[in-house]
């Protein structure tokens, strides 16, 4: 990693001008992205007159746990136990992630690796779904789910998700720009199955793609409410859980629903990290290799 | 004809799942929709042919759409090609960092639009009474002697959200820019270097934007369908309807339609129509991407 940085350096000249630029520009965008969220976490943790204080601050002076303990406590006493709506948050995450990126990488394999023919426009479709609105379709999804008998199951959310348009549209673009031609042909000749290839050869090429994916599909599905598909109280999410509690109560609960928004935050972030460090690994990895 | 199929008879395994689901959960409702346009349809009683008079009452009758679509092009030209830039030119700048960096700045830009509500946090900094951020400390040093009503003034709803749409704009696009970027072959700069790319700008122009193409059009399309359907965070920070419309969208005008007036075929020729509007755009920007680099 640091040789192919250190190349660059020598080899192209940077002015200082543009670097100065560059810098104030992160700088101030920087900022401007960074203030809200402090002011999220901060928020989490004021005690409830700080929250309502004039002049209004952006750091809390005298942190508590207050909100979080009053969370705890309004948890503790709901009729379905939490732990239940944290597993079904899981199971739809866990699940719906998994199906789409490999569902929608074994197509893309089809599509950009294997080039068959009719899968080209087949692809075109796919990309023009996505900008056709979700909302009226609704009523022939449901007509369909009622059909699969999956009304009232966590089944409605999960399996239509592994078509979602954009497993299939996001591989199949890193497909284009990492995999090198001659390492398919090279594979073919040597006899490699196509399960083969796609698993041992474009897979791990194209690392960077399956992980964004992740990261994509996680902060979606971490946020589902449970659908219009979805009755049973035992069967409704974390989020929709946590909003339910934080919704109610006006300004008695605003600590509360700061801290579920720091909550709710929180999980992508960790899962958003962990995927990029892994991100910046294969890469630095395969810029050995070559 | 049939050898060539056979030939590739596990590729035809492989798309087959995600073919089927395709077909089952996203076509066959899309097409159900587009006839639903030509329909009456208020979900209780079957839908009622009547042609194209959904689409002329949409032109002809409904004035609020004409300003929805007024204010879905206004937050389209601006939030699009801003956020688009802002994407790219961030991804690229972080790019050049060392890995620690790059990865905290990564998480720095990326985290607005990784949480779901966390926007709501700006109906906080731009709050009507004095408990509001802004108004605190203009209130406070002097600035103004009233608080200003931010998210119920036509004056300064469209502003704020376009701000607040510009926050998170930094999303699917740009973490697949950043990902791009990093796998981009080093040798190809090596030998850009000898063949006399002299400049970053060169070397941008000449070297990273053409390695960059596949990206580029994907990026395009997040940022199309975003901006383009932009409802929830409105309806969230200003109020639905906002004031006077003054914030009113497509999206939200389908919404006022498929789930409260129950009027489904109505909502679907909207939805029809912002479609059309969107493959429009995204023909456009792929003409100019395809100058990218030449």
């Amino acid at each position: 990693m640091a040789s192919r940085f250190s190349i660059r350096k020598t080899r192209l000249s940077r002015s200082t001008g543009g670097d100065i630029v560059i810098i104030l520009f992160l700088l101030i965008g920087g900022a401007f992205m960074v203030i809200p969220m402090i002011l999220i976490i901060s928020n989490a943790f004021k005690p409830l007159n700080e929250l309502f204080l004039f002049p209004p601050r952006l750091i809390v002076r005298n942190p508590t746990t207050k909100n979080f303990h009053d969370l705890m406590v309004m948890m503790a006493q709901s009729w379905v136990p939490f732990g239940r709506y944290l597993l079904n948050s899981l199971i739809i995450v866990t699940l719906g992630t998994l199906g789409n990126v490999f569902f929608g990488s074994l197509a893309a394999y089809v599509i950009s690796v294997r080039r068959v023919p009719g899968t080209k426009t087949f692809m075109s479709i796919v990309v023009l779904s996505l900008m056709f609105t979700s909302e009226v379709t609704r009523i022939p999804n449901y007509v369909t789910i009622a059909f699969l008998g999956w009304i009232d199951s966590l089944r409605s959310i999960i399996i239509p998700r592994w078509s979602a348009p954009l497993g299939l549209y996001l591989v199949s673009r890193f497909i284009e720009g990492m995999i090198d031609r001659s390492l398919i042909e090279a594979a073919e000749i040597d006899g490699a199955g196509d399960f083969r290839i796609y698993w041992q050869i474009v897979m791990p090429n194209i690392k960077p793609a399956w992980l964004t994916m992740i990261i994509l599909s996680f902060q979606e599905l971490w946020r589902t409410q449970g659908g219009h598909y979805i009755y049973s109280e035992q069967l409704k999410t974390l989020p929709y859980a946590l909003n339910q509690l934080a919704a109610q109560g006006g300004v008695a609960r605003q600590g509360v629903q700061a801290a579920v928004t720091l909550i709710m935050m929180i999980v992508p972030i960790i899962v958003f990290l962990i995927n990029q460090s892994k991100i910046v690994d294969t890469m630095g990895h395969s810029g050995m290799a070559n | 004809m049939f050898k060539e199929m056979r030939a590739y008879k596990m590729c035809y395994l492989f798309i087959a799942p995600y073919a089927i689901l395709f077909v089952v959960f996203t076509v066959v409702p899309v097409v159900m929709a587009i006839l639903l346009s030509f329909t009456y349809f208020n979900m209780l009683q079957p839908p009622q042919w009547v042609g194209m008079h959904n689409y002329i009452r949409l032109f002809l009758e409904d004035e609020v759409f004409l300003i929805a679509v007024k204010n879905t092009l206004i937050y389209a030209a601006i939030t699009g090609p801003v956020s688009y830039l802002l994407c790219f030119v961030t991804a690229w700048l972080i790019n050049e960092l060392k890995p620690k960096v790059r990865a905290v700045l990564t998480l720095l830009f990326y985290a607005p639009s990784i949480s779901g509500n966390a926007y709501v946090i700006w109906r906080v900094i731009f709050s009507g009474d004095t408990y509001g951020i802004v108004n605190g400390f203009l209130l406070y040093y002097g600035w103004i002697n009233a608080p200003i009503q931010w998210l119920l003034d036509p004056d300064w709803i469209m502003p704020i959200v376009i701000l607040v749409v510009l926050w998170m704009s930094l999303g699917t696009g740009f973490l697949v820019f950043v990902a791009g970027l990093q796998g981009l072959d080093p040798r190809l700069y090596e030998a850009g270097a000898i063949d006399g790319v002299r400049n970053r700008w060169q070397e941008l122009w000449y070297l990273t934007l053409p390695q960059m193409r596949p990206y580029l059009m994907f990026g395009a399309i997040m940022t199309i369908t975003s901006s383009f359907t932009v409802a929830g965070e409105i309806s969230n920070l200003v109020g639905f309807p906002s004031t006077d419309y003054a914030a009113h969208t497509i999206v939200q005008h389908l919404q006022d339609y498929g789930t409260i007036r129950f009027d489904m075929g109505y909502a679907s020729a909207i939805a029809v129509i912002l479609f059309f509007m969107m493959v429009v755009s995204q023909r456009v920007v792929q003409k100019l991407l395809n100058k990218v680099g030449e």
